[in-house]
């Protein structure tokens, strides 16, 4: 069996250079286990050594970066801590995407995942080893070359170092530190010798991004290549009948028309000329079971599962017994929230491109996820999974939409079937109309106060459909689904009784994860009834939290509260103005986050943002700022507008004029304030997205009295 | 056969009259950089300079274009030298860059007319340009940046 790790293997070790195979310590414990091959019907691949390092003769190194770039800077800030290990300038290191590999499976998420906010959380201790191992091997081999004992040699910028300034580079080195057994017990450098990470390094792939060469999916182009544009069901779930391609057949450019397991694909010389034909085809369709769903029975389906059958949600957390202390409280609030379907809107619309080459297929594609891409492959080209390759490209954005691989199949068919080269590339309409889209979920919150306006008890039930259902069913077997719980089961005032579950009621169709995934929507219900809690105790919101913040005993909540209101100028806002404030702890990062807005002509001017963020060490804080000042403004774009609706079965919303996202014009001020930490890190690709919805419906109610309870706030006619 | 003049250069393509102008930039030419994001002129992906101005080259059929000058990012410079690519390096705006293409051509006209842009300057020529991963405070800044750079600053 010639696989490419193989290939690779011994194509470095025939150049005379390093190849480090490093076999992980055991893993953590999966709380969310993989949406490995075999969760999506595909046997997992074989258990392989694979590489992380190769470094030539010529001493150049290249690291296989195991997480895909999709603007999060991965690329930069992993390649900085192997590079810190190794004593070498990180932008030296030649960086490449790791195939897919059980070698590469993300240790939080028990699969080749990028996603979950993760990529540094999980990489700070293993690439850190990675790297270590690899520096001993060096030092070891000029060790032995110099018949000197290893703990006398330093490294320095690519070199193994002798106290009298000797040096063997490590191109010199490598073959004679291959040969050398993997060294046990290498700790990583100590935090205080960090030279590179921790600091503002510029990304290592701006250079390709300003000029316009960075290969992202669209970009893949081989030799006898055709284009493909696929006709999808209108009805979500649909399927062919039939069809007639009679009127498309005969336009220019026009090659192949072919029926595939996701729609009907035309395949011509040029990609416009493919779009062109696609659109005239006559596909009759079998509408399949949505064909008379629609939001308001998405909706009502929610409201009706709550309502009868509310006993049988799960408990996720139930301290003390707040029935009790909400039956016999004097002063109860209840509230129901309600969260939209939304739509990733990845600006790079959905792609694949998919390239036979004897008994094998390759794709080049936008993915978050090599091993289901892999699967997604065999299964398409009816070829095993070690003749299925998948090589990642940019992304051009993820945001939990590239952890499916639906765009996979019609390519990978298609070029099977013309055993040719198809890229296959969705336009807008079609990405808009045929996501997987962020749950809708409805909230049925019930808090006590005590007459001293303290709370008693917070009950949170949370109802809609569980992603992880889907994606990894065995991972939510025994336990309830964890990415419906985010910022919901660690509720973190002063409460006795306190009681959060999750109903799971599924709506029909595919939905997935996205950008904050439960955060954003628990968050949003949780943080805004906070306020009306405050609000009902006769409290202001900020000094509410605190003081419900008294006997809790992790610091960095009330940290990141505190500094997010000194700084915003909390309850001093200019006349107009009003404040909202949101707090939250998601993937291991703290927040609190202050919304300024006023009111003209009766919609919402968001005028600042102010956000203060511990999420304990950093590699890279410049990537670290603009990842939180980006998640604000995704954030803003689904408060404000954020809704994608269906009409028998049909979505609604085909482009950026009916889905907005907000534009330069529309950005508030934002000010970021990252509180230096020792602690572990946090993720922080994602937290700040939830905190923005919350925080502004506050400062509307502050500023008008009216209470949003359902998203988007254009609803409300403020937006 | 149509002949386009594009980034200095005269260029023949074998195309009709009605495909827009992205589509023969990138898949006749291939000329990528320039990217496709609604094809509709809502996001500005496509951005590309036509007789100097920014223009949506999806909504502009290559009959259309004539023999005025088209400019890509491709042309804006052989080695990333253009003061808006300077000042986009500096100060390392791009997160998952697909938008960028199309946000430095915007940009790149804005400085040709505009030597100080002021903030309302700069949203209305950028407004049209989308960035999903929300990038605006670094273009904003890279703009004033780039004007700087452009009237001879270090």
């Amino acid at each position: 069996m010639n696989t490419r790790r193989d290939f690779l293997k011994s194509s470095a070790v025939a150049g005379g250079g390093l190849l480090i195979a490093i076999q992980l310590p055991g893993c953590a414990p999966a709380p969310a286990p993989a949406p490995k091959a075999a969760a999506l019907g595909n046997p997992t691949a074989p258990v392989q050594p694979s590489a992380w390092l190769r470094i030539g003769t010529d001493g150049g190194i290249t690291f296989l970066v195991d997480k895909s770039e999709m603007g999060q800077g991965v690329y930069t800030s992993l390649t900085t801590l192997v590079a810190e290990e190794l004593d070498v300038p990180a932008n030296s290191i030649h960086f490449e995407a790791a195939p897919p590999g059980d070698v590469y499976v993300n240790g939080l998420l028990g699969g080749q995942i990028t996603g979950g906010s993760t990529a540094v959380r999980e990489g700070w201790d293993k690439i850190r080893k990675t790297g270590a191992e690899v520096r001993a091997r060096l030092v070891q081999a000029a060790a032995e070359h110099w018949k000197v004992d290893a703990a006398q040699l330093r490294t320095e910028n690519g070199a193994v170092v002798k106290s009298d300034g000797t040096r063997l580079t490590y191109g010199q080195l490598a073959t004679a530190a291959g040969a050398l057994p993997a060294p046990a017990n290498v700790t990583p450098k100590a935090v205080s010798a960090f030279t590179q990470v921790g600091k503002p390094t510029k990304r290592f792939d701006t250079p390709l991004k300003v000029n316009g060469t960075a290969p992202y999916g669209i970009d893949q182009r081989f030799p006898n290549m055709l284009f493909g544009a696929l006709a999808q069901s209108p009805v979500l779930g649909g399927s062919v009948k039939s069809f007639d391609d009679s009127r498309a057949k005969g336009m220019p450019g026009v090659q192949n028309i072919l029926q595939t397991s996701t729609g009907v694909v035309v395949l011509a010389d040029s990609w416009w000329q493919a779009r062109k034909a696609r659109d005239v085809l006559d596909i009759q369709w079998d509408a399949g079971p949505n064909a008379t769903l629609s939001n308001a029975s998405i909706s009502a389906g929610l409201a009706d599962a709550l309502a009868k059958h509310g006993a049988d949600a799960k408990v996720a957390r139930n301290d003390g017994d707040a029935d009790a202390a909400l039956a016999k409280s004097k002063k109860k609030v209840e509230a129901v929230y309600e969260l939209p379907l939304l739509a990733h809107a990845t600006l790079e619309p959905q792609n694949c491109t998919a390239v036979p080459e004897g008994d094998a297929m390759h794709i080049y594609a936008p993915t978050q996820v090599q091993q289901a891409a892999q699967g997604a492959v065999a299964k398409a080209a009816g070829v095993p999974l070690e003749k299925a390759f998948v090589h990642t490209t940019y992304l051009g954005g993820g945001f939990g939409r590239r952890l499916e691989v639906d765009f996979i199949p019609a390519a990978v068919e298609a070029a099977k079937a013309v055993n040719r080269p198809v890229k296959v590339l969705w336009t807008r309409e079609d990405d808009t109309t045929h996501d997987y889209y962020r749950p809708p979920y409805r909230h049925r919150c019930s808090a006590a106060l005590t007459p001293d306006g303290k709370l008693a008890a917070w009950k949170f039930e949370i109802c809609g459909p569980s992603v992880t259902s889907r994606w990894a069913p065995a991972a939510v077997e025994k336990q309830i689904d964890p990415f419906v719980l985010e910022a919901a089961q660690n509720y973190p005032y002063d409460a006795e009784n306190v009681h959060v579950s999750f109903l799971q009621h599924e709506i029909g169709i595919n939905v997935g994860y996205m950008r904050s995934v439960s955060h954003a929507t628990n968050c949003f219900a949780a943080e805004s009834f906070m306020d009306e809690l405050a609000y009902a105790a006769g409290k202001d919101p900020y000094e509410f939290r605190h003081a419900m913040l008294e006997k809790q005993a992790d610091p960095r909540w009330r940290q990141v509260l505190e500094h997010a209101a000194a700084r915003a100028g909390w309850g001093k806002a200019p006349a107009g103005r009003f404040q909202g404030i949101a707090l939250m702890q998601g993937y291991d990062t703290y927040l609190a986050l202050v919304a300024e807005i006023s009111l003209e002509n009766g919609k919402v001017r968001v005028h600042k943002i102010t956000s203060a963020v511990d999420l304990g060490q950093m590699v890279n804080p410049s990537i670290v700022d603009a990842q939180i000042r980006g998640g604000i403004l995704f954030g803003l774009s689904t408060a404000l507008w954020g809704d994608i609706t269906i009409d028998k079965g049909v979505v609604q919303q085909k482009t950026f004029d009916t889905y907005r996202l907000v534009r330069m014009n529309e950005a508030p001020q934002i000010d970021v304030e990252i509180i230096a930490s020792t602690e572990k890190p946090g993720g922080i690709g994602e937290p700040s997205v939830a905190l923005v919805a919350p925080a502004i419906c506050n400062a509307i109610y502050a500023a008008t009295k009216s209470r949003i309870r359902s998203l988007p706030i254009a609803k409300h006619g403020f937006a | 056969m149509i002949t386009l003049n594009i980034n200095g250069k005269a260029v023949d393509v074998d195309a009709a009259a009605d495909t827009p102008l992205l589509w023969v930039l990138r898949d006749t030419l291939g000329l990528q950089g320039t990217k496709f994001g609604c094809g509709a002129g809502l996001c500005g992906a496509c951005t590309v300079h036509l007789a100097g101005s920014p223009v949506r080259s999806c909504q502009t059929p290559v009959g259309a274009v004539g023999d005025n000058a088209i400019t890509t990012v491709e042309g804006l410079s052989a080695d990333s030298s253009h003061p808006v690519q300077r000042a986009w390096l500096e100060i390392d705006v791009p997160q998952c860059g697909y938008c960028q293409s199309g946000q430095i051509m915007s940009a790149a006209a804005l400085i040709a007319n505009n030597k100080a842009p002021t903030d309302a300057d700069i949203d209305d020529a950028m407004k049209g340009n989308l960035c999903r991963c929300g990038t605006y405070d670094r273009i904003r800044t890279a703009i004033k940046r780039a004007a700087d750079l452009a009237g001879g600053a270090k």
